[in-house]
């Protein structure tokens, strides 16, 4: 049996996407800068895409522009945002639980002289606006805090968030990656100034997000070249891609509520069957507070790569935090974020549910993960 | 996926060889530890100079896992003087490669066992001698393997999972 359950790294596309997808691979194939039928119906097509993204999001057309994923988007707001504003200060705060694309902007701003503060969670994984209020002044240009984490799925109050950067002018931007559909966004009523999406989270393609720039903000471009976006990120427009991202984002949040309602008995039926027949584990993050799709446990006294590579010999896919890493071999900075005991900050295994899991899957999984817990306790010499 | 591992390393991660402990072992050593993300406990017992039965615990990885075990294997039976040879790099050639962020746990098998042959030795010494004893040439060894090797690649120096 194959089962997937790292849809946080990654989901499936939706067969429906691929076929609304295709025709713009070999049909209308035209770049949507060209002036010829070809091209301005390729055009025609970007600009409903725009407004398609705006209704749903909550905000306007024009300030919906399309780049190669988040790690884009997140890289063009927070440095562009940030070098394009310098007359209003030289200060960015942003959490220490951001994805390392959100940090490594920011760790890149500090070496341009920008002062970068790192604002900490609380043990439930939450970033609270008393947290901020005491880090931000007149100075900061820029605040950036995640909608939902990607590890422990924790979600924030982006609304209280937004409202204490505006009362210091500082624009609020927040990376909603892991929150669709989990989360209904409104970015003029929750007070988003800058968001960034990304099209593969949520069943739709790779290679494709979106950034939300409200109009006004003064923001330095990514990449330059022939001016497409209005000169914010020049390239041709990738059309097989944006199509796909518009319609997955639709798709997932028409079929929204019985999503949620299934993978949220899925994940804590599974929680609940873990606990049943597992002993020495914990959920790492507030259980409350966090999307119904994520389920980060702490396995006692065992290495969680080790769990990782056994559950994947038997056909499961698990993350031990983020799929990054995966090849940097850290321990996650999220769980330590948290105040995780240092001792447990190895033993965890990040389970990430989606729109195919099954009831199957998850007995499956149970099953499988009883005896990979037991074989590596065997000889652990951790009592 | 990032980590290829070959079929022997995986071989010995799914049934590592000589797992468990020894009681009232000649040798014992336990290196690495679980904020660091991975520890090996080595037993040893010794006959006539002569390693006869070697068995270990691990919290770790799959490679943490399988380089103990091949480990394990392949000095059974060898004297005290040839298993304090034994090199990581002979783990990585027998395990037909290791993925480069893993070969530290290469090196921590070796230093393992060779902590675990210090040990050994030191309870050999029936007189209690004067003054401190030298501090043993293995441990050196593998400093010096360590240093010289890996320090310069970021993934094998302090950097563990």
């Amino acid at each position: 049996m194959k089962v997937y359950l790292d849809n946080a790294a990654t989901t499936r596309l939706d067969s429906r996407v691929l076929v609304k997808m295709r025709p713009y691979l070999n049909e209308k194939y035209g770049n949507a800068s060209s002036i010829h039928n070809l091209g301005q119906e390729a055009f025609l097509d970007l600009q409903s895409a725009k407004e398609r993204v705006a209704k749903i999001l909550g905000g306007e057309a024009e300030s919906v522009i399309f780049t190669s994923g988040a790690t884009e988007s997140n890289n063009l707001i927070i440095k562009g945002v940030a070098q394009a504003n310098q007359a209003k200060g030289n200060k960015i705060i942003v959490s220490n639980i951001e994805h390392p694309c959100v940090r490594e902007s920011a760790n890149e701003l500090a070496r341009l002289g920008f002062k970068v503060e790192f604002i900490s969670a609380n043990q439930e994984g939450i970033i609270t606006s008393a947290a901020l209020e005491k880090l931000i002044d007149k100075e900061t240009i820029l605040v950036s805090i995640m909608t939902v984490n990607n590890e422990i799925g924790t979600i924030q109050d982006i609304t209280s968030l937004a409202k204490v950067a505006h009362k210091f002018g500082a624009y609020f931007h927040t990376d909603a990656v892991q929150a669709i559909p989990y989360l209904k966004i409104d970015i003029k009523k929750m007070g988003i100034d800058l968001l960034s999406i990304s099209a593969h989270k949520f069943n739709g393609p790779k290679g494709v997000g979106a950034a939300y720039i409200s109009r006004g903000i003064k923001i330095k471009p990514l990449i330059v070249g022939g001016g497409q976006e209005n000169g914010l990120r020049s390239g041709t427009y990738n059309l097989p891609g944006i199509m796909g991202l518009v319609y997955a984002l639709e798709l997932a949040y028409k079929e929204r509520s019985e999503y949620i309602k299934k993978v949220k008995t899925l994940r804590d039926y599974l929680w609940q069957s873990i606990k049943k027949n597992i002993p020495n584990v914990q959920v790492n993050g507030s259980m409350a507070k966090r999307v119904p799709a994520n389920l980060n446990v702490m396995f006692g006294s065992i290495e969680g790569e080790a769990i990782l590579m056994d559950l994947s010999f038997k056909g499961i896919c698990v993350s031990t935090g983020s799929a990054c890493s995966a090849t940097d071999l850290r321990a996650s900075y999220v769980l330590k974020a948290i105040g995780l005991d240092k001792n447990n900050l190895n033993s965890n295994i990040r389970f990430s549910l989606g729109r195919y899991n099954t009831k199957n899957e998850i007995d499956y999984t149970v099953k499988c993960l009883k005896d990979t817990v037991k074989r590596l306790r065997s000889f652990s010499p951790i009592k | 996926m990032a980590l290829n591992y070959t079929k022997k390393t995986v071989d010995h991660f799914l049934h590592p060889k000589n797992i468990g402990e020894i009681k009232k072992p000649d040798g014992y050593a336990q290196i690495g530890n679980m904020v660091c993300g991975d520890q090996l406990d080595f037993f040893l017992k010794v006959e006539k100079g002569i390693i006869k039965d070697v068995k270990f615990l691990s919290f770790g990885c799959a490679s943490n896992i399988a380089t103990a075990s091949i480990l394990t294997e392949k000095i059974k039976g060898m004297t005290i003087s040839e298993a304090k040879k034994y090199k990581w790099e002979k783990i990585v050639t027998e395990l037909g490669g290791l993925p480069k962020q893993k070969i530290h746990c290469s090196v921590m098998a070796v230093q393992g066992l060779r902590k675990a042959i210090t040990d050994y030795e030191k309870r050999q010494v029936v007189e209690p001698s004067f003054g401190k004893k030298k501090t043993s040439p293995a441990k050196k060894v593998v400093k010096k393997v360590v240093s010289s090797k890996i320090s310069s690649k970021p993934i094998a120096g302090k950097k563990k999972k």
